[in-house]
């Protein structure tokens, strides 16, 4: 049996059905990194002392990281434009670029986890580096899922595009709803964490 | 609607999409620059009050640019909006969850202090 409203839209929504599914999904996220920021300004704000961003992390690394993940969801986006224009090659550029860049922002993430574990700045050293462990590295996770989902429309998942152009491209657009989400978190997690 | 004339609606969504493709690039400038904006300000130092107040302001024009042309608020439907609108409502009040307790002078005196780095600025 085929799923319904996967491309067709729903007359009483106007929607198809994993528009739907991916916005409430969101929203749930928006309360789950809503709960972290809550914790961060609670625990910020309860210290007698904080130490700035930029004492502590670096910035020149982060605004690279910033530059990179911004990039990357033009890619995104201009990955689902490509499907609307159905020009599928040029889908694959962007979709790839999209990954490649999700794959830059982890490494330098790895240089930075890793330079503040070598000299003893783990998660238990203070609390501002438990909740920059916490943030990030959640924030990590959802680039990395976010990269598992388009690698597989990049690869094996593409096949649907052969059969249903339109079912493939509404599951793009959602994929990159969720990438988009993850680029809006770290547009409020730099400045919070790195430069306040 | 069938897929057939589901394909028809894609395909003439698609003429409108030269024009969305350079939307996307001027809000990449824009971001761009945002992101430039919000770093060199940090670089002068300002008291703290000062500080917070610019950097979530630019963080807030950035988020915004994201959510409306990225994706695609700006012309969603009345039900995304409604699932957004109850989102904010929620996340407004997890955020001012702290503040409040922070009224109530809740966690005053501490009895433990978090060691400061050597550069700390107190606030």
């Amino acid at each position: 049996m085929d799923i319904p409203y996967t491309v067709q839209v729903r007359r009483d929504t106007g929607l198809n059905n994993g528009k739907i599914g991916i916005w409430l999904f969101l929203a749930s996220e928006v309360m789950l990194f809503g709960a972290l920021f809550a914790s961060y300004i609670l625990i910020r704000t309860g210290s007698p002392s904080w130490p700035r961003g930029d004492t502590v992390l670096d910035v020149p690394l982060a605004t690279f990281n910033t530059i990179v993940l911004i990039t990357s969801s033009v890619t995104m986006v201009m990955a689902w434009a490509s499907l609307m224009r159905r020009k599928f090659s040029t889908f694959r550029i962007y979709m790839g670029a999209t990954i490649l860049l999700g794959g830059v922002f982890l490494v330098v993430k790895y240089f930075e986890y890793s330079h503040h574990f070598n000299i003893g700045e783990g998660p238990s050293h203070s609390n501002f580096l438990a909740i920059y462990f916490t943030l990030t590295g959640l924030h990590m996770l959802h680039v990395f899922g976010g990269m598992c989902v388009n690698a597989y429309f990049w690869g094996p998942g593409a096949k649907l595009y052969e059969t249903n152009p339109v079912w493939f491209t509404n599951r793009v657009e959602h994929s990159g709803l969720f990438w988009h989400f993850v680029d809006l978190v770290w547009i409020f997690l730099f400045p919070t964490l790195y430069l306040l | 609607m069938s897929d057939h004339a589901a394909d028809h609606s894609a395909d003439d969504h698609a003429v409108d999409i030269d024009k969305h493709v350079k939307v996307y690039i001027s809000v990449f400038v824009a971001l761009m620059v945002l992101t430039i904006i919000t770093v060199a300000v940090s670089r002068v130092h300002l008291p703290i009050q000062y500080a917070v107040t610019i950097a979530l302001a630019v963080a807030i024009i950035k988020g915004s640019l994201v959510a409306a042309y990225f994706m695609h608020l700006v012309s969603e439907k009345k039900l995304i909006y409604a699932v957004m609108a109850l989102t904010v409502a929620f996340f407004v009040v997890l955020l001012a969850l702290p503040v409040l307790t922070h009224e109530n002078g809740f966690w005053l005196p501490q009895p433990h202090v978090d060691q400061p780095h050597p550069d700390a600025e107190h606030k």
